[in-house]
């Protein structure tokens, strides 16, 4: 007999701060890195990788102890995980829940990969800017120099390796 | 009369125009041409300063932007080459160009960077007119492509081209083909190497704007074709020479090919400057228009500074 249907992974309910759900199955460590989170910050940390999801067939779930993700690493995540949500917890309680969201122009996150857009020229006051193209497979275009980004240039780009 | 769609514009990229405008600037080169053959040329434009900043060498766009604007009374200022400019002292270009739009009326530009004109357009208060920026853009050279086309064929719609050779880094092919995007042509048949196929952006654009693209190897291909636009590989963007050498001479356009293949009333045309990709012996044939295509520089860039200037 399969008991692997009631089984359950455990992981604590966090008092305050924030989780982090329906992140794409496998990114969850991306997640952690985009965040700057090494682990020896003193954060109390859940990660569940390739969890089922009734929506997205697997999932990864990240739950961050006192610790809330800014703006800028919110526009990130929305990069490698376009259905990500963002709870907010509060006295165990759910006090916020959004979507995140790719923004239609992403300016100065990413670094564009042609070695010749003026936006990779040294010591120029200007900011990269992206537009997206593509929501579902991620593909982005350099405003500048119209040189395509795709979701592993993207991943390559926000953590500095391939995944 | 000033055109609002022109006046104190920047020319990044021939996309920011649409059709309508493009075939004024057509109607207007043509005027031009007639004035320089009746040496009727006027000073429209004598208040005016242009700044050439040419970062990157050239011969005919530096030229025939410079003769446009004398012959239209206006005086140019200006560099080719960083080396005798404060570029070479570490200044940025951010600066350099904030400095130039101080002086003059229009900044004519080329670089090596790709989206440099887009991004000194932000800077500078007069008009940039791009001269070529890396391997993206290069609007008034397709301009001029274009306006041959139409004066060799009377029309643009209809015409089959067929583009060879480096489509990869070449910025007038780029931009020949978003000047074609406005128009109807009924085919693009792209010949090149393997290793120099059009990149995949400008692909993607052709067939989202509804133009039918064909890609092939072999050089027999220029068989159905009208307009036969010959490039050169530039070996000045390649980022590995030995890229470089593996593709140098793998093609070349001859007396004996165009009359083995061509139809009889194709023409070739040619940015230039060639090296050996296109064989002196075309050059006394009925298929050589790109003679006629770099004269045509002046009457067009005279249409296009008129325009942006207002100098009528």
């Amino acid at each position: 007999m399969d008991t692997r249907k009631d089984e359950k992974l455990l992981v604590s309910k966090i008092e305050n701060g924030t989780v982090i759900d329906h992140i794409n199955s496998g990114r969850a460590l991306v997640v952690l890195k985009i965040l700057n989170i090494k682990g020896n910050e003193g954060y109390r940390i859940a990660i569940v990788m390739n969890v089922p999801s009734t929506t997205m067939g697997k999932k990864d779930i990240v739950k961050l102890e006192d610790y809330y993700p800014n703006s800028e690493d919110l526009e990130k995540i929305s990069l490698i995980s376009p259905n990500a949500t963002i709870n907010i917890i509060k006295d165990y309680e759910v006090i916020k829940k959004y979507k995140v969201e790719i923004p239609n122009k992403i300016k100065g996150t990413l670094k564009c990969n042609n070695p010749t857009c003026i936006t990779r020229k040294s010591n120029e006051p200007i900011t990269s800017s992206f537009t997206l193209l593509s929501k579902d497979k991620i593909k982005l275009q350099c405003d500048y120099c119209g040189s395509i980004l795709t979701e592993d240039d993207v991943i390559k780009e926000l953590i500095g390796e391939s995944q | 009369m000033i055109n609002m769609g022109w006046y104190n514009k920047d020319v990044v990229n021939i996309l920011d125009f649409s059709r309508e405008d493009i075939e004024l600037l057509f109607s207007k080169a043509d005027e031009m041409r007639a004035q320089l053959k009746d040496k009727s040329v006027k000073k429209t434009l004598s208040n005016k300063i242009i700044g050439i900043a040419f970062f990157e060498p050239s011969t005919r766009t530096r030229m025939s932007f410079e003769t446009a604007a004398k012959r239209l009374g206006a005086d140019t200022v200006g560099f080719t080459g960083e080396e005798g400019t404060s570029v070479a002292k570490g200044e940025t270009f951010a600066d350099t160009i904030k400095m130039i739009d101080s002086y003059v009326d229009a900044i004519v530009l080329r670089h090596k960077f790709e989206g440099a004109a887009l991004f000194a357009s932000g800077i500078a208060q007069n008009p940039v007119i791009n001269g070529g920026d890396g391997k993206s853009h290069h609007p008034t050279q397709a301009m001029l492509d274009l306006y041959t086309t139409k004066t060799l064929f009377g029309e643009i719609d209809g015409l089959t081209f067929a583009l060879i050779g480096d489509l990869k880094y070449s910025r007038t092919v780029s931009s020949l083909i978003y000047g074609l995007s406005m128009f109807k042509p009924k085919e693009i048949i792209l010949i090149s190497p393997q290793q120099l196929k059009l990149r995949e952006e400008i692909k993607l654009f052709a067939v989202d704007h509804g133009l039918k693209i064909r890609e092939e190897e072999n050089i027999e291909a220029i068989s159905e074709a009208d307009i036969i636009y010959v490039t050169r590989i530039q070996k000045e963007r390649f980022p590995d020479l030995q890229e470089y050498e593996k593709v140098k001479g793998s093609y070349k356009i001859n007396k004996k090919i165009l009359e083995t293949h061509a139809k009889k009333t194709a023409k070739v045309l040619h940015p230039l400057p060639r090296v050996d990709e296109l064989s002196p012996d075309v050059d006394n044939t009925n298929y050589q228009a790109y003679f006629l295509q770099a004269s045509l520089g002046v009457p067009l860039r005279m249409a296009l500074l008129s325009l942006v200037l207002g100098g009528d």
